[in-house]
């Protein structure tokens, strides 16, 4: 097997995705057969691909793009190609997810999108993704003799394997049409700053027990405390409390952080369907009998009011 | 204009999922099915390009007998007619249905097609992509709003914590977020009037599966279900548990 990953760089190093996308391609294949492809990054971030176990790194620089899915799966097909790779990785994040599809038209392969799960099963890969909103699992073959998967990110850890090794770095000028560049991102703004659900490693999640739009306060504490990010249940989110980014849940963001903590959320299936692949769940509601219970590892019967502001100073004074 | 809108037929999002006896697809009896939430929102949208812009507007399926009424549903939200790609009941893959969605596209040569940013079975993302490969066409995902001129569309699209602004070229693949526009509700003059539309009905085309489901089952992660009060010796319990047993803080 022969194994391209796609990576991308965030302030100077490699994403977290990125980083377990290599590390997940080397259940798939050795070392050598592995090569990192990023659009426009750093040639440093590249060379530390070399650590995750990825030998090779290539960059293609192309300053009139900004990562516009038909222009980056025409530059990433056209390289596994070229170079003869049968296998193409991606974390399922917006990028990954708009790109690799278009790669699997390119190079008739099979695709299976966010999984959470890869084994080789003789010639084949097998790959495992939640379906259903997370309420089931299906484990799916890809017949085709190429492969093109997407990675849930937070799944597979990420594993320095060679501490000190580089990848072999090279830069190339990929050749565009004007079909490709039909897409133009224009401006992106984001929320510098502000820790997004989908990406954090601790996520605290509030709903309408909390009674008041204010009383978020609570909730954004203790996600301050833990490092974490602020989440929401659909029922807040639909009164204007929070907005739509922070929705947790079937028609929301599904999260699979190491720490999902539901404040005054009484667990609609909805809800879990977003959140009940998190490590570790801790529920605080006043009702013993509330469906969150059912899923939770620690969970706290009684009043966030009471225990949300103890348990934020408790945390804070670990530090 | 002319609009198509690709609309799949999937369980109500309150159902209970149970696998099937064959251990690789669910079991779908008692099940209710509904229209996919996100195709709402693509249909509405729809509905108001028409609207302001003229045109036809087409809404598509690739689905088994049973996807009759997601199609009434959308004709009576709007749409002008259906078309019904059947499929036999034999497993298929997300290529299958974006194939057969593009060889009727070639045929109708839509200036737009909308889709849902995800269909709430197998949770793809996918067959905007596949569309935009297999047509050849820009195609822009989890789309937030859209500005219309002409030959070209502006619009936002929601990214890891924030958003993007795009411009495309039209025609042009769209696969649209929550909210978007408000879904309306039919009523029943319009429900009646939707029984009068007409349903195309084509034959699939079949292609070797790409991709095949070996197995299927409920992941129910064993959870440690310890259940504390909101005591103070508790809650030092809860942080030594997240500490020392869960490793998280
Ligand atoms: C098509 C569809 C899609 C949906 N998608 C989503 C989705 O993506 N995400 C989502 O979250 N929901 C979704 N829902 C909605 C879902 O069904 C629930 O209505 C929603 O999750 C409830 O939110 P909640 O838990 O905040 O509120 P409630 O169900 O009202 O629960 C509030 C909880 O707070 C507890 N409480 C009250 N006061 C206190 C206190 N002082 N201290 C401690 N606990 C207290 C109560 O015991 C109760 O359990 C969807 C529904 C539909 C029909
Ligand atoms: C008889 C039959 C059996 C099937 N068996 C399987 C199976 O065993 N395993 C499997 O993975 N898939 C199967 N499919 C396909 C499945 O029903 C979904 O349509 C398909 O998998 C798309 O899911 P997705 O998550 O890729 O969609 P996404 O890419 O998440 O969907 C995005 C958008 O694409 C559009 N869309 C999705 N599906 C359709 C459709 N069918 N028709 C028109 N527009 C659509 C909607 O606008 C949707 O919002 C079968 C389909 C048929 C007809």
């Amino acid at each position: 097997m022969k194994v391209l990953v796609l990576v991308e760089e965030h302030k100077g190093s490699l994403k977290r995705s990125s980083c377990e996308a290599i590390t997940a391609a080397n259940q798939l294949t050795s070392s050598d057969n592995i090569t990192a492809i990023a659009l426009n990054a750093s040639e440093s971030a590249l060379k530390s691909a070399g650590k995750y176990g990825a030998s090779n790194a290539v960059n293609a620089s192309e300053s009139s793009i900004k990562g516009e899915a038909p222009a980056l799966s025409k530059i990433i097909s056209d390289y596994a190609l070229q170079n003869s790779f049968d296998t193409v990785l991606f974390a399922a994040d917006s990028i990954g997810k708009e790109v690799a599809p278009r790669v699997s038209v390119k190079l008739e392969a099979g695709y299976v999108a966010d999984c959470v799960g890869l084994e080789v099963n003789g010639s084949n890969i097998v790959a495992t993704k939640p379906v259903y909103a997370g309420k089931a699992q299906a484990k799916v073959k890809i017949n085709t003799s190429k492969n093109i998967l997407s990675l849930r990110p937070n799944v597979f850890t990420a594993k320095v394997i060679a501490e000190g090794t580089e990848a072999n770095y090279s830069s190339f000028t990929p050749t565009l049409d004007d079909k490709s560049k039909s897409v133009k991102i224009t401006s992106i703004s984001k929320n510098e700053g502000k820790l997004d659900v989908a990406e954090a490693d601790i996520v605290v999640s509030g709903g309408r027990g909390l009674k008041e739009p204010e009383h978020f306060n609570l909730v954004e504490n203790l996600a301050s405390a833990l490092g974490g990010a602020v989440g929401a249940s659909r029922a807040v989110v639909d009164a204007g409390w929070r907005p739509h980014s922070e929705q947790v849940g079937q028609t929301g963001k599904t999260v699979s952080p190491s720490l999902y903590v539901a404040c005054a959320i009484s667990g609609a299936v909805q809800h879990l369907a977003g959140m009940s692949s998190s490590k570790f769940i801790v529920a605080i509601n006043k009702d013993a009998d509330a469906p969150i219970f059912k899923i939770t590892d620690y969970g706290i019967v009684g009043d966030v009011f009471e225990v949300l502001p103890k348990l934020t100073e408790k945390i804070k004074a670990r530090h | 204009m002319n609009i198509l809108v690709c609309v799949s037929r999937v369980p109500d999002t309150a159902a209970k999922i149970k696998v099937a006896g064959d251990n690789k697809s669910v079991e779908t009896t008692g099940v209710k099915f509904i229209l996919n939430p996100y195709d709402e929102y693509a249909l509405e949208e729809a509905i108001q390009l028409q609207e302001s812009k003229g045109g036809e507007l087409t809404v598509l399926t690739v689905a088994g007998d049973e996807a009759t009424d997601i199609l009434r549903t959308a004709l009576a939200m709007g749409a002008d007619k259906a078309i019904h790609i059947k499929a036999n009941q034999l497993e298929k893959d997300s290529f299958y249905v974006a194939n057969n969605i593009a060889n009727v596209a070639k045929e109708l040569n839509p200036d737009i097609i909308f889709l849902g940013k995800q269909s709430i079975d197998f949770d793809s993302f996918q067959i905007s992509s596949l569309l935009g490969g297999l047509l050849d066409l820009p195609s822009v995902d989890v789309v937030s709003s859209i500005n219309y001129a002409d030959g070209s569309i502006t619009g936002e699209k929601d990214i890891e914590g924030g958003k993007e602004s795009f411009e495309t070229s039209l025609p042009a693949i769209i696969s649209v977020q929550k909210g978007i526009k408000e879904p309306r509700y039919p009523k029943l003059p319009q429900i009646m009037k939707a029984k009068q539309k007409p349903i195309e009905v084509k034959e699939a085309i079949e292609t070797p599966l790409r991709t095949e489901i070996l197995e299927m089952t409920l992941p129910e992660k064993a959870r440690a279900g310890k259940i504390l009060t909101g005591s103070d010796a508790d809650i030092d319990e809860l942080v030594r548990l997240l500490h020392e047993d869960a490793k998280v803080i």
